[in-house]
């Protein structure tokens, strides 16, 4: 079932973000009348504190969401690759030093340093992108090194060398391409954890501004009113539920298929 | 054994005097003013300067660091722009209620995680297994801070069981314990199932079913005891994620801990205090690691007498 399921939830999600802004939505505005009004036949997920549609607003978040989730994705995994196959490949000194760097890096939990580089820099989606990069690379980065240092030794990277191949060109062509699938693998968890992290960051004030949308954000505003509207949390969290749901199943799928054991899964 | 003790300190302690570096780094390098922030835009040029003065913001950042440094080995923590006190007074307040919300969410997530674990591996591929592991990804899936509002919606504000935040008695325990426990339960859930089912491929296991245990028995006592350790490792790893949570879980519950402290210090641009907390908990996420692995080996003579003393 899930097998169907997982995707479609996720299509349907990105279809929605990617094509939100043409979509007869009014997600920015404000309807005295129909302040915390519940869930009925002209808005199926009702309105909130401030009379606007919460599914509008819900398919504006996800924009949110989803650009946040993909930046922070592409970045961390570009950087962290980079270094962790450098580090494994050069080796030596400075394969020291990037461990010792990794370590220090593990060492805090990445939530807590994400939350509070977003609160130093201010909130803003750019700030929140940079933040949760900075966290992010490193899973690349130990997984990118661990593969590495059991391929260079491999026949073919020796010949490449033997024949006078340039370092970056090894690199490119030689080994980063026989480590792509556990990459993808851990960036498709990679994605889930994102769009946690930037609704969790928006939860405290510290993502998107209003009018933006964002889910953490709407969830923040819906604990004020759960007496009287509790669709305002419940919607929401919902939907980061099923994306994150899906994306975790997708994931496993994705790592049954291309047969990646053994993940690293911590932090 | 001293050997391995030592070297693992060692590299504890350039691990911690590395994190302390970061955190320092991050705080001052970042794009943004901390004087800017704390004043606002419109504020003059003088008291821009003033505030930088006090606090020490206009020497050099090797300066900063050295003094940062050496403050640290004094265990002086600075003072707080906000309270205006002494950070250490006011995270020695704060840490009992921060351990108390860990440990007891500790709790949790092992009375679930176990059982869940054990029945997915023993039922493997049945719809036992599907069930637990269904739960597992659900778990991981659910962010805290939805989690939390949805238990103080259904048994605070409809059911009126627990108190809805604060701190005050073991009823205003449980639901930050449950909200921060269950996420940890999802991921440790998985853990224990595919430790226990490396550790049934085992030929003891085999050997004990073979002499005629009763299938409880030869799970109990040969199949968890030994599937133990390396999830009480994975345990210690996992700590880092549980103290993460607790940031925001304690900000959900308003439970007066060091995660509490470092948002509203956040909130209140009180920089020396968001440095600090953010070193307490990477600090004690390190020595917890520490700890873990020493225990470790001394149970586990593979490890302290193994030659790969990582």
């Amino acid at each position: 079932m899930s097998r169907i399921i997982a995707p479609i939830i996720l299509l349907l999600w990105v279809v929605l973000a990617l094509f939100g802004p043409w979509l007869p939505l009014n997600p920015d505005i404000v309807n005295l009348q129909k302040i915390l009004h519940t869930p009925a036949s002209e808005a199926w997920l009702g309105y909130d504190d401030l009379g606007r549609p919460v599914w509008d607003r819900l398919v504006m978040g996800a924009r949110t969401s989803f650009l946040v989730a993909i930046w922070v994705m592409l970045i961390s995994l570009f950087i962290g690759t980079f270094i962790g196959t450098m580090s494994a490949y050069v080796g030596g000194k400075f394969d020291l030093v990037v461990v010792r760097v990794i370590d220090v890096f593990l060492a805090v939990p990445g939530i807590l340093l994400a939350i509070a580089l977003a609160g130093i820099m201010g909130p803003g989606i750019e700030n929140v992108v940079f933040a949760l990069s900075i966290v992010g690379w490193v899973g690349y980065a130990r997984l990118a090194r661990a593969q590495v240092l059991t391929l260079k030794h491999r026949d073919h990277v020796q010949a490449a060398i033997a024949l006078g191949t340039r370092p970056l060109r090894i690199m490119l062509r030689h080994l980063i391409p026989l480590i792509s699938a556990p990459l993808i693998v851990e960036a498709t968890f990679g994605i889930a954890g994102a769009v946690i992290a930037e609704a969790g960051l928006s939860f405290l004030g510290l993502g998107v501004q209003p009018p933006e949308a964002s889910w953490g954000s709407m969830i923040k505003d819906g604990t004020r009113y759960m007496l009287m509207a509790p669709h305002m949390v419940i919607a929401p969290g919902m939907a980061i539920m099923l994306v994150v749901l899906a994306v975790n199943l997708l994931g496993d799928r994705l790592r049954d298929v291309l047969d990646v054991r053994g993940r690293a899964r911590e932090n | 054994m001293l050997n391995y003790l030592l070297s693992r300190f060692f590299s504890a302690l350039i691990v911690i005097l590395g994190v302390t570096c970061l955190v320092f780094f991050l705080i001052h390098l970042v794009p943004g003013d901390p004087v800017e922030m704390m004043l606002g835009e419109s504020a003059q040029a003088a008291d821009r300067e003033a505030l930088r003065e006090a606090l020490g913001l206009n020497l050099p950042v090797t300066t900063q660091l050295y003094n940062y440094l050496s403050g640290l080995l004094r265990l002086d923590l600075g003072t707080s722009l906000h309270y205006q006190r002494d950070i250490g007074e006011i995270l020695a307040e704060r840490i009992p209620a921060t351990v108390e919300l860990a440990l007891s969410s500790l709790i949790v997530a092992i009375v679930i995680a176990f059982p869940l674990g054990a029945i997915a591996a023993v039922r493997k591929d049945t719809w036992w297994d599907d069930v637990a592991m269904g739960f597992s990804l659900v778990g991981v899936s659910i962010p805290n801070f939805w989690m939390g509002p949805i238990l103080i919606l259904v048994f605070s504000l409809w059911a009126g069981w627990f108190p809805v935040s604060g701190r005050e008695g073991f009823a205003s325990l449980v639901l930050p314990a449950l909200t921060l426990g269950t996420a940890m339960a999802a991921i440790l859930a998985r853990m224990v199932r595919s430790t226990l089912l490396e550790v049934l491929n085992e030929d003891y296991i085999r050997t004990a079913r073979a002499k005629g245990l009763n299938e409880f028995q030869v799970i109990k006592n040969h199949g968890m005891r030994n599937a133990l350790l390396p999830v009480i490792t994975l345990l210690g790893l996992q700590l880092g994620t549980l103290l993460g949570g607790a940031v925001i879980t304690e900000t959900v519950f308003s439970w007066p801990g060091v995660g509490q402290l470092t948002i509203d210090a956040i909130q209140r641009r009180d920089y020396p205090v968001v440095q600090a907390c953010v070193l307490l908990i990477s600090l004690s996420y390190v020595v917890v690691n520490v700890l873990t692995d020493v225990v470790y080996a001394a149970i586990d003579p593979r490890i302290r007498l193994g030659d790969e003393s990582a």
